[in-house]
């Protein structure tokens, strides 16, 4: 035989003569040879191996691969256009008291009525008032004589330290008679051509139309401000910059409001953000999501997350279906009415609801999301036993009557190594097809838990509650690359196990033809 | 037969009376975060009594201060002659928000349904008379492709392509925002439109299975000794098929079809969900999110019941269609 096979330590298969009823004239194959042959003929099984084969490859060692961490967060910084003043050009008259004195809204009332009725004094509580006009909307009220008030549509506000009512009174007065210059108490001011009030060269204050108001309590106008923004609106630029006293500069953005005649003045903000919702670019494959984290990244993690919790349910499902089945069937009688009708209860549960319920019921009792996910793991491979212990009952049911049974029990081999190692290992078949096509459903119940948010939850990454973000109707619409790679994962890996199941339900069945 | 039914109604009794058993206790385990939540807001109004008062009136209002057995005696007794209490979530009966809107559940489902028998069965039986044909391995694929597809992503694929690119439907609900105004016709018309994308989905989502099925049993037939014996005796190839072996196919058909009504009353939680469409899924699932026992104990027992009675009824049905059966 030796001499046969070997010449010069190398076989020669085309000088090998056998007789006609020598094994080796035929080529041999193993059953498992022949069902791989099989396996391999049927062209979607294959795809579908493929399909697995790129999966596991994406979510296992993609993680790895990946630069990012599953919940490493991305900021950025960004440019927010923040409300920041409204400025009212002044349509009213606005009264400006001496310091020390009142002017109460009555009195202001009174001054309006004596106006209306062509008066120039009234009376109140003793006192005369007399109203004196000093120019188009410009009156100026004294009380027994003494200047009391004067009312405007030009304010005058100060820059620095607050001016005196005389040197106001003095600048409106110069204003309304579009004098340059004034004198108060010995001291010259200057009036320019922009408003602006000038004592010895330097801007003490202003005389404007313009009412600034800050868009937030709490936020103090910086002094000179509203010139800037009065001079901004004088020569109708849009935009303008501003540096307050600390030489802080500002970009400022001027918009005319219609509806409430006023503008509004928005300042740029820089903030330092979430990179959220970033297109794909060269360092995001796939964008960001809602929270700054990589999106390519979360894919591979969430993939890693919905296949072990596939695997680990899929285990605790066969483990628990082959224990029951295998008893059941192999003892009969009144255990295996028992334990069917257990089956039968099982089977009667309705699953999605109740898991639905546990969900629920965990969120109430804030359950951490890493034991979370291990008692969605017990809880689906619990209610998933049943139609496994189904199945190999049935086959075992019609094994144990075969001869090689009754051989184990001549030989006196012990029930438990009867049932797990002569009758289990004949439904193995059966059980991987089962098993297959089971692991693509529970991917998908999973996934389907995780999205209504009563699965998987963050910071923990999975296909269905990356798609979950779809609940948000822009994000929807707006950001195909947070959802659309998900749900083409989602659907690739459990295609792939469906279509491997099925090729492979082809492959062990003898009966099939090819 | 009649021994055979009475005995299976009796097993299934029984089965419902464990079930029931089982979610109740499960239910009554759990925090009812319901509860809680209602004594927590009652008890932060002005001058109200305290939360642990509250909890214990509010128990006791509900019929929660019993222990687990003697509450589902309570439970079971009132359930027997029809009264399922009073929903917690919707504040009115049981009974009566399940009649609002089981029909419909109904009308959906079963429009699905039927789409469904119209579209798998010719496809699963040119799939099996062309068996290993290009369009064998297209109609296989396409229907491992619907098993595979999960609901929610295909919902939201449809949602974004019909209503928000094309416009043609609505995202959520099942009337338009001029309901009001149309006249009955129109109101027809409305919540059919509505109703486009939710059964496409059904459609599309579980069409494969029935697909499948009707291949596998077509393959199986069209493999035995009679139908040889059809092709032997020269018959034409469209009388082999559609006189012999479909006839034939039609057994485990019946068996499955008339096992899948009793279903068509379990609304479908999850596309009724994702397009807010008002039927049993949609409410049962906010009743059971909210954590409102009466309603979800009502629903969950109704769904064990939906699945006995298809089981009695494929189990009835083979033996009414297949006389082989009868025999032995």
């Amino acid at each position: 035989m030796s001499d046969n096979k070997m010449n010069n330590g190398r076989p020669l298969r085309e000088q090998e003569q056998f007789s006609l009823n020598d094994d080796r004239r035929v080529k041999v194959l193993s059953p498992g040879a022949l069902v791989v042959k099989r396996f391999l003929r049927n062209r979607l099984a294959v795809l579908g191996m493929a399909m697995l084969v790129v999966m596991f490859i994406f979510s296992f060692i993609g993680g790895m691969i990946s630069p990012y961490g599953e919940d490493e967060q991305f900021y950025t910084y960004e440019y927010l256009e923040k409300e920041y003043a409204g400025v009212v050009e002044n349509n009213e008259l606005r009264y400006t008291t001496a310091e020390g004195k009142e002017f109460g809204s009555l009195l202001q009332a009174k001054v309006q009525m004596a106006k209306n009725k062509g008066e120039t004094s009234f009376e109140d509580k003793g006192v005369k008032y007399e109203i004196i006009a000093e120019g188009d909307d410009f009156l100026s009220i004294t009380a027994d004589g003494e200047p009391l008030t004067v009312a405007s549509r030009d304010i005058v506000s100060s820059v620095g330290e607050e001016l005196s009512f005389d040197v106001k009174f003095a600048a409106l007065v110069a204003s309304a008679e579009e004098q340059s210059s004034f004198e108060v108490d010995g001291t010259a001011y200057e009036l320019d051509a922009e408003g602006d009030i000038l004592q010895g060269g330097e801007v003490v204050g202003s005389v404007s139309r313009f009412v600034v108001q800050p868009a937030q309590t709490g936020t103090k106008i910086p002094d000179g401000f509203k010139e800037a923004v009065a001079q901004a609106i004088a020569a109708e630029q849009e935009e303008f910059t501003f540096a307050d006293a600390e030489g802080k500069e500002g970009n400022y953005k001027l918009t005319w409001k219609p509806a409430t005649e006023s503008w509004s003045v928005t300042q740029e903000v820089e903030t330092y953000v979430y990179d959220r919702y970033l297109s794909p670019n060269r360092e995001h494959w796939l964008g960001t999501d809602t929270n700054g984290m990589d999106m390519l990244t979360r894919l591979m993690y969430g993939g890693r997350v919905s296949l072990i919790i596939g695997f680990i349910v899929v285990i605790i499902e066969t483990g628990l279906g082959v224990l029951f089945g295998g008893i059941s069937g192999y003892f009969g009688g009144w255990v295996d009415n028992l334990i069917m009708r257990i089956v039968d209860v099982f089977y009667c549960i309705p699953s999605m609801p109740l898991i639905i319920i546990l969900g629920a019921a965990m969120d109430a009792m804030k359950v951490d999301p890493q034991i979370r996910m291990l008692y969605l793991m017990l809880i689906l491979g619990f209610l998933g036993w049943p139609s496994i212990a189904r199945l190999v009952r049935g086959q075992i049911l019609s094994l144990r009557e075969q001869e090689f049974m009754t051989a184990t029990e001549a030989c006196g081999i012990r029930i438990s190594r009867r049932i797990f190692r002569h009758l289990i290992p004949n439904v193995i078949p059966q059980l991987i097809v089962i098993c297959t096509m089971s692991l693509g459903s529970t991917i998908i119940t999973e996934a389907t838990l995780s999205f209504l948010g009563l699965g998987v939850k963050f910071p923990f990454a999975s296909w269905g509650n990356i798609i979950n973000d779809v609940n948000n109707a822009f994000v929807m619409t707006h950001y195909w690359f947070i959802w659309i790679p998900a749900g083409i994962c989602l659907l690739i890996t459990v295609l792939g196990f469906n279509f491997v199941g099925d090729g492979l339900r082809d492959a062990f069945d003898p009966k099939m033809k090819r | 037969m009649r021994k055979f039914i009475i005995k299976r109604v009796a097993l299934s009794a029984l089965i419902l009376l464990c079930v029931t058993f089982i979610i109740y206790g499960l239910l009554r385990c759990l925090p009812g975060s319901f509860i809680e939540t209602q004594a927590m807001t009652l008890s932060q109004a002005p001058g109200a009594k305290s939360y642990e008062e509250w909890i214990a009136q509010l128990n006791e209002q509900y019929g929660m201060d019993k222990s687990i057995v003697p509450g589902y005696f309570v439970w079971f007794k009132d359930a027997v002659r029809g009264q399922f209490g009073d929903s917690w979530k919707y504040v009115v009966p049981v009974t009566q928000k399940f009649s609002e809107v089981i029909w419909l559940s109904f009308v959906m489902n079963g429009i699905a349904f039927l789409l469904e028998l119209l579209i798998a069965i010719p496809l699963g039986v040119v799939a099996a008379t062309k068996q290993y044909s290009r369009a064998d391995y297209g109609i296989t694929a396409a229907a491992l492709v619907g098993i595979s597809l999960p609901t929610f992503f295909f919902a939201t694929i449809l949602k974004l392509v019909f209503s928000v690119k094309l416009g043609w439907f609505d995202l959520y609900g099942i009337v338009g925002r001029n309901y009001a105004q149309l006249d009955s016709m129109g109101k027809l018309l409305d919540k059919a439109n509505h109703l486009v994308l939710p059964i496409a989905t059904l459609v599309i989502v579980s069409v494969g299975s029935l697909m499948r099925y009707t291949r596998t049993n077509m393959l199986e037939v069209l493999n035995s000794d009679y139908i040889r014996t059809a092709r032997a005796k020269g018959l034409s190839e469209h009388r082999v098929i559609y006189h012999h072996a479909f006839r034939n196919t039609l057994i485990p058909l019946v068996t499955i079809v008339g096992g899948s009504l009793p279903t068509l009353f379990s609304g479908a939680l999850i596309t009724e969900t994702l397009f807010s469409i008002p039927g049993i899924g949609y409410t049962s699932y906010q009743a059971m999110v909210s954590g409102d026992i009466p309603f979800s104990m009502f629903y969950l027992a109704f769904m064990a019941v939906l699945t006995l009675a298809s089981n009695l009824i494929s189990d009835i049905l083979y033996a009414v269609v297949d006389p082989r059966v009868r025999i032995s």
